[in-house]
């Protein structure tokens, strides 16, 4: 049988040099989403392969990965990914923000501030933010080529009239570097300005749909709104119910059947730190906290 | 339980540990082996090799083990080894026309030069659960006659001869052949790009498209005009040597349809063609592919595109069933932030409502 041989972080090398020229190209447009041939990755499409090829293509020995999920270092997802480079590439890896030198995420952005040279890398599902109003990619194309955003406005605008205010909570649309409409990923709208004159390279792929867009570090970054209904971030209005944080996005923990409810840091790292530091919630220990056993 | 998605190291490794003994099952029953796989459950192997577009009856096997016979598992096990392979380069066309026949029927002739062979096929089997089979049956030995040496043109080139169909398109030789796993693929597509975007698509898929234009969504009149099944040859252009050798033979099914075409301002009528091709023996995904081929011609062909088979963007997106059965199942993974998102939208939205209902004019002043 052909017993397969795999290369340092699984791609082989000129699938890795095809993937860093769309990156490269991506950089030199920020916001424009670069077509690149997406290779089968061994974990399902949908299940973050852009952004771990992405990884792959700018990862190197010296490199330290972080890998998070929903904010969080230890769920499912986030544990896979991470092995799968410790495995492939035998990078070291680290649950820390600030020590990692590339980031891995899915659905949400470090609420520690990100520094030069880290690279940010999200996986993305659908990465064109026009598709729920056009479902033809070339349609959309040709709206992104004239600066066409009129039919976004109109549905921002139509949530004004049915709700009082935009209706858009993840995945709220951005406009880079003042030309191209971008889908930030399905983060929460709250992670949205962490993406504007960010010190970190911002890269994001999206495998199903093999394409990949950036953010050049220190860019622009708005978020679509109207001067009479400006951008407003949302958070669940409480600290946190372990490290007392008022600033960070909370996960909200349902903990009986009786309707009680814990608010807790959806960023794990960010929380432990905190609580490291000696700051504290009402709380002393998160619920269901995996038992250790032997 | 909050567990099953935080911390969940061990619980992982844990649930691998039990699909792996579910997978091996009973232990006092025999393991499957890969011949067993192979020879026994072959139509299983041709159906991942095709979809995996990976031509090698033993990782196909052994890839239909190691996913405990969930087809798109082991197509995508196949797919994702195949991805790391190195290209070398594109053999020569394969000449169907010299196919090793083991069967080859048509439904548009009684007769064809070289005879209609029925080979092994379901066909006129009566759908009755056999018990013999369950253990110990040993089939007869297969019939056998002097094979006949008369050669077997493809049908529809018997109707090219007249100009009863139109020509087969001719590729430019100089161009290189499209291929969507090293390029990204952009619409409008050639057609080169669509049939291999439906060789490797989800079998189920093409045959509901399929039978969609044969219940009147993009009717196209199909005939099956010819379907082959056999062994070619397979050559390599050595530039070193400076002639085509040899790499070895794949066993291919081959469809084409014949179908109606009306004819325009600046075409006499002639029958239009949709072509199927697959490793293995795979008739069903053949007549299906054949199908929607030619459905999806019809912007070339000058048609109205009004049915989802003729809308190449729609059936080209959705027909992988490795890219489809993943975003689907990504639904498993966690959204809670996404979904915290939501919870406090529509909390603020209900309160919102509440409000308004108190005061019936506020709603309407925040259109204003």
């Amino acid at each position: 049988m052909n017993a397969p041989v795999y290369n340092f972080a699984y791609l082989d090398e000129q699938t890795k040099r095809m993937i860093r020229r769309a990156i490269l190209k991506a950089i030199a447009i920020p916001g424009y989403q670069v077509p690149f041939a997406s290779r089968e990755m061994p974990m399902p499409y949908g299940w973050g392969t852009g952004g771990v090829q992405v990884t792959a293509s700018i990862l190197g020995p010296d490199d330290v990965l972080k890998v998070i999920d929903q904010g969080s270092d230890d769920t499912t997802n986030a544990i896979s990914i991470r092995k799968f480079f410790g495995k492939t590439a035998g990078v070291a890896t680290t649950a820390s923000t600030t020590e990692a030198t590339v980031i891995q995420t899915r659905h949400r952005i470090p609420e520690a501030p990100l520094h030069a040279g880290q690279v940010l890398v999200y996986q993305v599902p659908i990465p064109e933010p026009l598709r729920f109003l056009e479902p033809r990619e070339t349609e959309t194309r040709r709206m992104h080529a004239l600066g066409e955003y009129g039919l976004m406005h109109v549905k921002l605008y139509e949530d004004i009239a049915r709700f009082g205010h935009i209706a858009t909570s993840y995945a709220y649309p951005v406009k880079v570097n003042a030309r191209y409409v971008m889908d930030p990923s399905p983060t929460p709208k709250f992670d949205n300005p962490k993406m504007d004159n960010c010190a970190a390279l911002q890269l994001f792929g999206a495998g199903r749909e093999k394409r990949i867009y950036a953010i050049p570090p220190y860019t622009e970054v708005v978020s679509l709104d109207f001067e009479d209904h400006p951008f407003t971030r949302y958070r669940f209005d409480a600290p946190c119910a372990l490290c007392g944080a008022e600033d960070a996005y909370l996960d909200e923990i349902v903990t009986d059947d009786a309707g009680s409810r814990m608010f807790v840091c959806s960023d794990t790292d960010y929380c432990e730190a905190r609580q490291a530091a000696g700051h504290r919630g009402r709380e002393s220990a998160a619920p269901h906290k995996e038992r250790a056993y032997d | 339980m909050y567990v099953a998605v935080k911390g969940g190291e061990r619980a992982i490794e844990n649930a691998h540990r039990l699909l792996a003994h579910e997978r091996r099952g009973d232990r006092d029953v025999a393991e499957v082996t890969l011949p067993q796989i192979t020879e026994q459950l072959g139509l299983a192997v041709d159906r991942v090799m095709s979809e995996g577009s990976l031509y090698d009856r033993e990782l196909a096997a052994l890839a239909i083990k190691q996913a405990r016979g969930d087809m798109i598992e082991a197509i995508f096990l196949v797919r994702a080894f195949r991805a790391t392979l190195p290209r070398l380069g594109a053999t020569e066309p394969v000449d169907t026309g010299n196919m090793r026949l083991r069967r080859r029927i048509s439904s548009t002739f009684k007769d064809i030069p070289g005879g209609q062979i029925l080979g092994p096929t379901f066909d006129y089997t009566h759908r009755l659960l056999d018990p013999d089979l369950a253990e110990g049956f040993v089939p007869q030995q297969p019939a056998t006659s002097q094979a006949a040496s008369a050669p077997t043109p493809r049908v529809t080139d018997i109707l090219g001869r007249d100009g009863l169909i139109e020509p087969s398109p001719r590729a430019d030789a100089d161009k290189p052949v499209g291929d969507l796993t090293r390029e990204p693929l952009s619409f409008p597509a050639d057609r080169d790009l669509r049939l291999q975007n439906l060789a490797r698509a989800d079998e189920g898929f093409l045959l509901a498209m399929g039978y969609s234009t044969q219940r009147g969504y993009g009717r196209n009149h199909p005939f099956a005009g010819e379907i082959r099944f056999g062994e070619v040859e397979v050559e390599f252009f050595a530039e070193d040597v400076g002639f085509a050798v040899p790499l070895g033979s794949l066993e291919l099914t081959e469809c084409q349809m014949v179908n109606q075409f009306k004819g325009s301002a600046t075409e006499a009528p002639c029958f239009t063609r949709g072509y199927g091709l697959a490793f293995g023996q795979s008739e069903r995904k053949t007549m299906s592919m054949a199908l929607v081929d030619r459905s999806l011609r019809a912007r070339e062909l000058g048609e109205e595109v009004l049915a989802p088979a003729q809308d190449e963007e729609f059936v080209m997106s959705h027909s992988d069933n490795v890219q489809a059965t993943g975003f689907v199942e990504h639904l498993k993974l966690p959204h809670y932030v996404d979904f915290q998102s939501e919870l406090g939208l529509l909390r603020k939205l209900r309160k919102d409502f509440a409000e308004a209902d108190d005061n019936p004019h506020r709603m309407r002043e925040a259109a204003e």
